[in-house]
């Protein structure tokens, strides 16, 4: 599951990645004639809208992309860098690097297309960058309180506005379509001669606007991935009649004393319940992290059984499905969940007779267990071996 | 000069794509002004590595255990760029050693104005965590608040000041 940094690319193959999507985006910014500062700052004069077009087209098709791959289930959205929010540093930041860019006639990628073809303007450009930055540098511990204000972590726009995400895509999408036929037509206005929107097939361009529409209106129906898979695992856990292999507590507690290697037993419990007692060598991972690219690596070994440990064997079933339905193999349940195997193993209540002549030793093994268990337990914990290990995380930002 | 531009929604529809296939693979998104960070960081730390140290600016990127500010992913990014941009510049014949301006600005206002222009958007990309690129369009495709926010800023605040700064980039209206 995408993205492949920082787990299947290194930190070194990275920056050849980066050197190579940046030769992509050099190229494209060059040929949108984004290497023009006239043509640039026509966006502001209403003679001439490309930077309105490329813009907006660009982050919608990459905001369409991002969602409908994150919604076949190829990109774990949760593990993209999310540019985190600093409110009042957002506004006051763009407002600068607007008189900038009025004033300059450039952005910072658009100044770096234009140097890299001679235009000595945009060489100006980057070296005021370069005193900018200085400038900010330097004046920073008497900036860095109103740098550091409003900050609002990596929330999402749609949960700022109090909207879906479905709502919210719709409507940007009518907006920058009718921001496209607007600019055409002030474009027409101020510059009847030279208007880029002259050269257009209109009809081609009318059809795709509102293919365009039509498109966001299906992205936003079609529920979310994680909440399909969710929906359907927990429907087919409570058809009685959908098989799932099952392990009972005797069977586990005598693999737990074994140190069976090829077992791993996924406890789906709260990170709460998981942190009072959990069995030895356990993972803790809820029902939705299973949907993570985290979780993924950790069960992607089809040797080792993966014995799903739950609250109830219905939570079990649920997981059972979802992790079915994901694909895995070499699966099964603990048989009555957790509180089944403290009522056998580790907290046993009064013996209940198994019916044959072994209960004597059934009786001895679960003792035996029971003490050896508790000492893993026991261990486990002093060793803070129960620590979550930190995940290298995706770093991002200008 | 080839004044000849790609469509401009086929031109978004793949740099969307390149931003799309970032995200993809890295997990991140495009940037510009990071790199020029990068770089005066770097610079800094070899001039006066003890005022860098100091600095709780330039601390942050600097110091014993981090990698070379030069080695950032967007240092190496922005070099693809230039490499990018200068092949299109080849294809379209568009290499020329120009200054673009107004048509009433003479070149060296023009260029004042564009170290201006550049020192601004330097220190405003400090604050809002990114330029037009790393900021607004990378942010906006991920849905992130400050990404919209920044956004909706910078072309704000250029509208706003168009007016005043219309003498760098529009011809005087005839009868006037």
């Amino acid at each position: 599951m995408a993205p492949f940094a920082p787990d299947l690319i290194s930190d070194q193959l990275n920056l050849v990645v980066a050197l190579v999507l940046g030769v992509g985006f050099g190229f494209v910014l060059e040929q949108a004639g984004f290497s023009s500062s006239r043509r640039l700052a026509g966006l502001f004069y209403g003679y001439d809208f490309t930077v309105l077009r490329v813009f907006f087209t660009a982050a919608l098709t990459a905001m369409a992309g991002v969602l409908i791959l994150g919604s076949a289930g190829w990109l774990d959205t949760d593990a993209i860098f999310v540019n985190p929010t600093w409110l009042a540093p957002a506004a006051v930041g763009g407002i600068i690097m607007g008189l900038g860019f009025i004033l300059g006639g450039y952005c910072p990628g658009t100044s770096i297309c234009a140097a890299a073809i001679g235009k000595i303007d945009a060489i100006f450009f980057v070296l005021g960058g370069v005193v900018g930055v200085f400038a900010f540098g330097e004046a920073y511990p008497l900036l860095k309180h109103f740098n550091d204000s409003t900050s609002l972590g990596p929330v999402k726009v749609f949960s700022s506005l109090g909207i879906s995400q479905g709502l919210f895509i719709v409507l940007l999408v009518v907006a920058a379509v009718g921001a496209f036929a607007a600019a055409a037509k002030v474009e027409k206005l101020v510059d009847p001669a030279h208007a880029p929107s002259l050269t257009f097939p209109v009809r081609t361009h009318v059809s795709f606007g509102a293919g365009l529409v039509a498109l966001a209106v299906v992205l936003a129906l079609i529920p979310d991935y994680r909440t399909r898979l969710l929906s359907g695992a927990t429907r087919e856990a409570a058809i009685p009649a959908n098989p799932v292999v099952r392990m009972t507590p005797d069977e586990l507690a005598f693999r737990i004393v074994d140190h069976e290697p090829r077992l791993k037993i996924v406890d789906v419990r709260s990170a709460a319940a998981f942190s009072v007692l959990s069995l030895p060598g356990s993972v803790n991972i809820s029902l939705p992290e299973l949907l993570g690219k985290d979780a993924a690596s950790s069960l992607s070994q089809r040797h080792v059984k993966k014995l799903i440990v739950g609250d109830s064997e219905g939570q079990e079933r649920a997981a059972y499905f979802l992790l079915k339905k994901l694909g895995y193999e070499n699966l099964a349940i603990l048989e009555g969940g957790i509180p089944a195997f403290n009522g056998t193993i580790l907290a046993p209540t009064a013996f209940v007779s198994t019916g044959s002549r072994w209960d004597g030793d059934v009786r001895r093994f679960r003792e035996g267990a029971k003490t050896e268990i508790l000492k893993q337990v026991q261990a486990a914990k002093a060793g803070g071996a129960k620590k979550p290990k930190v995940e290298k995380k995706v770093q991002g930002g200008c | 000069m080839n004044n000849k531009v790609m469509n401009p929604y086929l031109a978004g529809f793949l740099l969307g794509l390149v931003l799309l296939a970032t995200i993809f693979v890295t997990g991140r998104g495009l940037g510009a002004s990071g790199a020029v960070k990068n770089v005066v960081v770097a610079a800094v730390d070899a001039v006066a590595p003890a005022h860098a140290a100091r600095s709780p600016f330039y601390s942050q990127y600097v110091g014993a255990g981090k990698e070379s500010p030069l080695k950032g992913w967007l240092v190496f990014e922005v070099a693809g760029v230039l490499i990018g941009a200068f092949a299109s510049g080849l294809v379209s014949d568009r290499l020329r050693w120009t200054t673009e301006a107004g048509p009433r600005v003479a070149t060296k206002t023009r260029w004042l104005f564009a170290i201006l222009g550049g020192a601004l958007f330097g220190i405003g990309a400090q604050l809002a965590r990114g330029c037009t690129s790393g900021a607004a369009l990378s942010g906006m495709a991920v849905l992130s608040t400050a990404g919209f926010v920044t956004m909706m800023a910078i072309f704000g605040s250029g509208y706003l000041f168009a007016y005043l700064a219309r003498g760098l980039w529009i011809a005087q209206k005839q009868g006037k």
